[in-house]
This record gives C-alpha cells, structure tokens and sequence, in this order.
C-alpha cells in the first residue's frame, strides 16, 4: 500500500509526529507562531482517546503535563519563547522530578513579546539554561518538516528514556512553511516507552539508581503510589538535605545526560561536504537550509566549504566539533540572534582555528548570500 | 546549485492566495512528485493588508525556502504590487489585475495584466474563486507545472459542492492567460 | 477505641513540620477520617498541594501524592484528573498558594468544574516565609511586611469559588473539627469542583502579632466568629456583623468537564 503523503506545515507535522510517537495528552495555551499545533492534537487526540486541554495560561498548561505524565500520559506541549519563559518554573520542576515531557519552541524573535509573527532562534540559550539551577538539558533542532515529524518521535523517546522534558526548538520559517511529508509507517520508526518498575509494589522507589541513572517510573493510579516533589529528595522520593544525598542526586541528574554513553545515544549531526573542507559552516533549523545552498554555491566557486548541522543542540557535540576545528582552517556561524551557539563553538575550538559569525534578527532569515560573504571575508 | 523556481502571490490579506500557493505546492509536490516549499508572510491583521505567499518549486530538495529572485510574480491589489512586486529577476514575468494595479512597478521583466476579480465576480458570478483564477493564469503564464496537475490539486482541496464552479474558475483563469499570450 | 489514624500515614514520615498550635493537623486529621468514611482507595487517589505549610500534607499519607511548585496545585492536578478521570484528586493547601501566586489555577479549576475536591486552609498569612501578608490577612493587620497595617482588602475565599463557578462550595474552621470531615465528605462525593475552606490561623506568624495571647485565645475566636449558614439566615445584619458564615455555602449540580470531554471523545470515535 503506497504511504499516507500530504503536504504539510511545520507545525502540523509535528503534531502528526507527537501522534506517531503515542502522545495521548496534550496541555497548551494559545501563542504565535506555534497555535498550529494545538490546533491539529485539539482535533487528533479523541480520535484516539487521549485528551486536550487548553490551559488558563502557560504555567498551566506545563503543570497539566507533568501531572499527566505522572498519571502514565505521553504529554506535550506546544509555545514560543514568551511562553517558555512563563514556563521555566516547571521545566525546573520536570527536571527535578524527573519526569518525561515534551516542550515545543516555535521560535519567534525576541525578548518579549519581540516579533510574533517573525521567525528567530534567540531561544538556544534559554532551551539549556533557561530555568534556574544546575540542571542537564536536552534540545532538538529540526530544518524540515519532515524532519519535525521524525525529530518529535525522538523528543519523545528521550523524554522517556530518560525520564526528564525535551525541546524541541524550530523557528517560525519552519513551523508555517508547507512540504511534503511522507508518514512513516508504523513500526517504521522506533517509538520507546518509560521503562516500568519491575520491583513489587512495596519496594519501589521513584529515584532507585540500582537500575541504572534513569530509575524506573511508575504511574499514578497503578499498583504502585508514590511521592514526588520539587524538594531536593533522596531515592524514595522524599525531601532531604543530606548534603551527601544532595550531592549525588544532582550529579546523577547531570550524567544521565552528559555521559558519554548518554551523548553518543542523545547526539544527531548532519554533514554535508565536510570530508575535505577547509571552511565548515555551522548552522542549525532553518539557516542551515540557507547554509547549505551558501555551500553549494561556495563550492561552484572553488571554495571548499562543507556545513555542520546539529540536529542535537543540547548536550553540545563538542566532540564532532572540535575534530572538523582540527581540521578546517576556519569556521563560521550562522544563526538567527546575534551569537549564541558561536560562544559554544568558540569554547570547543578556539585554539585550532579561526571563527566567523554571521547574525540576523531583523525578521527575515539569514540569506545565503550573506554567509557567502562571511565565509569570504573570514578566509 | 539545483535548479529552483521561486513564484510569489501577493495580494490583500483574505483573498485566498496563501491558499492558492499551498494549492501549486500540492500540485507539483504530491501530484507531479517533484519538490516544493511554500510559505508566507503574516501581518498581525486577519483580513486587509497586503499578503504574501511564495512556493518554490525544484527538482532537487529545495534547500533556502524563501524567494531568492523571482521567477514569477502575481500582484492583486495596487498596494501588493508596491511592496511585493520586487526582486523579480531579468526576463522574469509579473501579472496584475487590471482593474487593481494601475501603476505596475515596472523593471526588466514582462508585465500582463487580467481583469481577475471582475472574471470571479461577471463570468463566475463568485468573487471567492479569484484566487483560483488567478492560479489558473499563473500555471498557463509559466508552465511550471501540467494544467491537468494544477486542475487536480485543485479539486483535491474544495468541497464536493463546489468543484464545477472551481473547475470553472481554474479554466477561465489557464485560458484567459493563453489567450493574452498568443496576442 | 480510638481511631486509627496510622493506616493512612506514611511509616516514618512523622512528625510533621507544622508548629504546636497549628489547625493543620486537625484539618490533616479531617482529611484522613473523611476518605476513610469514602472508602477511597490508596492506589487510585492522587492528594497534589503547591509550597507552603499547608501543602506539606501530602508528604505524611500513604497516598499518590504530588507536592508540586508555589501556586501550581490546581493545574497539576487537572492534568493527573484529565489523564486518568477514575482517579479521585484532592488538593490541599494554604491562601497564599492557592488564591494568590495559583489565584489564576484555582478559579478556572472552579469555571471548568472539574471534578476534584480542593481543601484550602485559610491562615491569614505566609507562614513558611515567616509571615507575609496574604491576600486573605484582614485590612489594618500586622504581618511582617505590613508593619503599619494591611493596607490591602481581603479576598472572601469562598466567594471567590462560587463566583469562579465552583459547584460546591463549603467553610468551616479548624475548631470545628467533626465539621471537617463532614464537608470534606460531601466534597468528595460531589462530582465537580468542590472547595472547602477551612479557617485555621497561624498562631507563630499571624496570631502573635495580632495580639491573640494564646493558640486558645486563636480558637475561641474561631468558635466565636463561626455561624452556621442555617442560623444565619435568621439573624440580622448587626448581629451577623464581623461573623462568618460556615457550612455548605453553595451546592448546585452542573456537568462535570471529565465527563463533557469523555462525550466528545464518545461522539468523535463513533463519528
């Protein structure tokens, strides 16, 4: 049977991906450029029994996914950056608690209410240290809309792989434009659940790391009950502040992400051109699009440029990156803020070579023209 | 660098344009199986304002979604005309509505002009199907995709009810353009 | 023989953190009694509060218990009710968190009438921060931020709950103990949004200042400012003068928004 085909916005593809992946609740308030998505799960989620709230505002519409998650839901919600910063509070809380979500940025320009209707991608920084407190991160960045389809699957794998909220930033280009989606079949694409406590009911520990960083999630309303909060807490889920439990919680939180067997799982790059270029420009979402076409043109020139595309942006590939800074005489960012990302390249290869910037915020996206130049001018 | 074809509507917010360029999209994307990306601009008004919508179309995955220099370029209102109607490249082709653009911006590229909504309003008797008038003439003006896919697409998108008077609007807008380009 | 309280208490978890004198244990003790007298069970309830001294409670019950940030009860719960409507939610906790920092939660909670049981215990004041003022501290009272007198007015809690379209609506104080349980039955029982307010002064950051000698003193008061709605109605407005109204204030039956999305649900799959 030929596969279901559509030509599809951004936005729309990702709740169509939010669906594949089993999401069956989805809690949000209305905010440009993202409304497309509530939009399509308002319609969708009945239809397959899962639930749709539209909350009182963004705080609420985040705690109603957390407290679904923690009933057993795979939840999601969908805002732009304003919406974000109201909801840095319980993507703290999420991150404590442990407890699997997905968070969807349809980034517009900023800060404040900014340009609703104009696409950006000052939001990077805020995905990874947005809430207050040591905290890992994970952020996924996705440059088509086939790609958001597939990169809300994985957002919501990780989110329960590894028990924690994931975001998925794409901007406003992105999430308006229209292409062609080809849905995945099911199966075709892997989809992964929470692991469930295998301990009986009266031994189960919500924070039990004898099975590993990422202990087992119950759910509420099964044969296990159990305690969350947003205290600093030991294994059994209550408050401490024993400094020794403290400490090792913190820490494990950190590596559950930050580990190398962690990164290699978590990190996707995409690279075009890179095995013999001396420039490699680094570009994420929608400007990589720009990038990539600056390469080809660069190349019919007789420049050798290739193009380094996170798909992962948080944790940082630093490994990658600092392997292409060995290689190339230089390298050159291109992002929708006025450099963000560059202070994490700059970090990784400071020492290996040399580094360009090039910067848009003024509402339209970044042309390939204008990192042709600055590829030029750093070489 | 693959080849790309960069078309853009443009006209006043509401008059179905946007739709008219996911419409081109589907056709060539779905129906023809090549690449396309469409996209628009948003004003913060619902309705009024001027409007653009823009679909590029390749053989190749398209890679910058937004017009580069354009190929084709339909302005509706005078106003669209002004602000939109640029960046069209050498030999590249604009089409007004006679009847809206009094003063089409000129440049180096061939200017036509079809009194659109007054077809929509007198043949049609539906101001509403303008935009796939429009379409219609935009597709014969260009040949960017085949008059059968863009016919397709088309009747894909409206309602049982209204299929004929699409049909009927889609046709106008192909023939009326042929016309104007066999002299 | 006395009751068991120990069966709904977490082994270990006492003794709690509130001051000797607080209502809350009183008010934790109605709260036990009555999901007894409901027959709830432990598995399928979800006890949820915000921060504040009230919303520790849950800690202490062998209960799915959820103690969420400042303000944030009402929303989380909603997303653990919408998740999984056979579950019973109950929140619990102060002024400060549900009215003021959680106001917006808590009145579309009472607008969607969604079917869960909020008990908020009114203590005038922030007492876990070392007493602030709250917006329920009576006008011309001391707290620590308000060292000349609350120059602000005073939400009625409970009125602000049938206002915001709470179905059923109940006040008591923590003096009246048996009364507690009773509403707190009712509460549970009725399908929608349910708030029981309980007035329960602090006594170490509100009733100090305020020259309440005594945590007696606090509760003679309490008895003393209580009326029954019923004996209310026979009174004058002189003689109702500085009273407050205890009992069900407000009951009315609406449909419940679990219920009204499971029809949706219905309607839409059988589509």
């Amino acid at each position: 049977m030929a596969k279901k085909i559509a030509l599809l916005q951004g936005n729309e593809a990702c709740a169509h991906g939010a669906l594949y992946a089993g999401c069956n609740f989805f809690g949000g308030y209305p905010i440009t450029p993202s409304t497309e998505v509530a939009e399509v799960m308002s319609g969708e989620l009945p239809k397959v029994g899962g639930k749709f709230i539209q909350m009182e505002d963004e705080i609420g519409a985040m705690a109603s996914i957390i407290g679904a998650s923690l009933a057993g839901s795979k939840a999601l919600t969908a805002t732009s950056g304003p919406g974000v910063s109201l909801k840095q509070e319980l993507i703290g809380y999420a991150c404590i608690a442990e407890v699997p979500c997905v968070i969807i940025n349809v980034m517009r320009g900023g800060p404040s209410t900014g340009m609703p209707t104009g696409p950006g991608q000052s939001d990077v920084m805020q995905a990874r240290w947005g809430t207050h407190g040591d905290h890992a991160a994970i952020a996924l960045c996705p440059s088509s809309c086939q790609e958001i389809f597939s990169e809300t699957v994985r957002a919501f794998n990780l989110a329960e792989k590894y028990r924690m909220p994931v975001q998925v930033l794409f901007d406003e280009i992105v999430g308006h434009m229209r292409e062609r989606i080809v849905f995945p079949e099911p199966g075709e694409l892997e989809v992964i659940d929470r692991t469930a406590p295998s301990v009986p009911p009266e031994q189960y520990k919500p924070f039990d790391t004898s099975f590993g960083d990422v202990p087992p999630l119950a759910a509420f309303g099964s044969d296990y009950r159990f305690h969350v909060t947003g205290l600093n807490k030991a294994e059994d889920g209550f408050p401490t502040t024993k400094a020794e439990l403290v400490d090792a919680e913190e820490r494990r939180q950190i590596r559950k992400v930050e580990g190398a067997e962690a990164r290699a799982d978590i990190e996707l790059n995409e690279e075009y051109m890179t095995e013999d270029a001396e420039v490699v420009i680094f570009a994420y979402g929608s400007t990589a699009r720009s990038a990539r076409y600056a390469v080809n043109e660069l190349r019919e020139q007789g420049i050798k440029a290739g193009l380094f595309r996170p798909i992962t942006l948080w944790p940082f590939p630093e490994k990658r990156v600092a392997e292409l800074g060995e290689q190339v005489k230089a390298m050159v960012v291109a992002e929708m803020n006025l450099g963000q990302m560059v202070f994490e390249v700059e970090r990784i290869v400071k020492n290996t070579c040399k580094l360009g910037l090039v910067t848009r915020v003024d509402g339209d996206p970044l042309t390939p023209t204008q990192i042709i130049d600055q590829v030029k001018e750093v070489l | 660098m693959a080849e790309r074809y960069e078309l853009r509507f443009s006209g006043a917010g509401g008059q179905g344009l946007i739709t008219a360029g996911i419409i081109l999209a589907e056709a060539a994307s779905i129906i023809e199986g090549r690449h396309a990306v469409q996209s628009q601009s948003y004003g913060p008004e619902a309705r009024g304002g001027a409007s653009k919508s823009e679909v590029i179309i390749g053989e190749a995955p398209i890679d910058y979604p937004k017009a580069t220099i354009v190929d084709a370029c339909l302005a509706m209102t005078q106003e669209a005309a002004d602000k939109y109607a640029v960046g069209i490249k050498k030999g590249g082709v604009l089409l007004v509505d006679s009847d809206f653009v009094k003063n089409p911006p000129q440049g180096d590229y061939k200017i036509y002009s079809l009194p659109i909504m007054r077809t929509a309003k007198v043949d049609v008797g539906r101001e509403i199907v303008a935009n796939v008038i429009a379409l219609g003439a935009m597709i014969a003006l260009t040949d960017v995709v085949k008059r059968e896919s863009g016919e397709q697409a088309v009747l894909a998108k409206v309602p049982e009810a209204f299929k004929d008077l699409n049909k009927k609007a889609y046709s106008l807008g192909f023939d009326k353009m042929k016309e104007v380009l066999a002299g | 023989m006395a009751y068991d309280y120990e069966k709904s208490i977490r082994p270990g978890k006492l003794p709690h953190i509130w001051c000797p004198g607080c209502g809350h244990g009183i008010v934790m003790k109605g709260l036990i009694r009555a999901m007894d007298t409901c027959g709830l069970e432990k598995n399928n309830t979800a006890i949820v509060s915000g921060i504040g001294c009230a919303s520790r409670m849950p800690g202490y019950l062998d209960f799915n218990t959820l103690h969420t940030a400042h303000g944030r009860a009402a929303a989380f719960a909603t997303g653990v009710k919408m998740a999984k409507p056979e579950m019973t939610v109950i929140c619990c906790g102060g002024d400060g968190d549900g009215a003021a920092i959680g106001g917006n939660h808590f009145i579309h909670a009472c607008r969607r009438n969604i079917d869960m049981t909020y008990v908020l215990l009114n203590n005038y004041i922030y007492g876990m921060t070392g007493g602030q003022f709250s917006s329920s501290t009576p006008p011309g009272h001391l707290a620590s931020t308000t060292p000349y007198g609350n120059p602000d007015p005073a939400f009625d809690l409970a009125k602000l709950a049938i206002g915001a379209g709470a179905t059923f609506v109940a006040r008591t104080t923590a003096f009246h103990a048996t009364q507690i349980d009773k509403l707190i039955v009712e509460g549970i029982k009725h399908k929608g949004m349910a708030v029981i307010e309980i007035l329960d002064d602090c006594p170490t950051t509100y009733g100090r200042r305020n020259k309440f000698r005594s945590v007696v003193d606090m509760m003679k008061r309490l008895k003393d400012i209580a009326v029954p709605v019923t004996a209310a109605a026979k009174m004058t407005p002189e003689q109702l003068e500085g009273k407050t109204l205890t009992g069900v204030l407000h009951k009315e039956d609406r449909p419940e928004y679990c219920e009204n999305y499971a029809k949706i649900i219905a309607r839409v799959q059988g589509a």
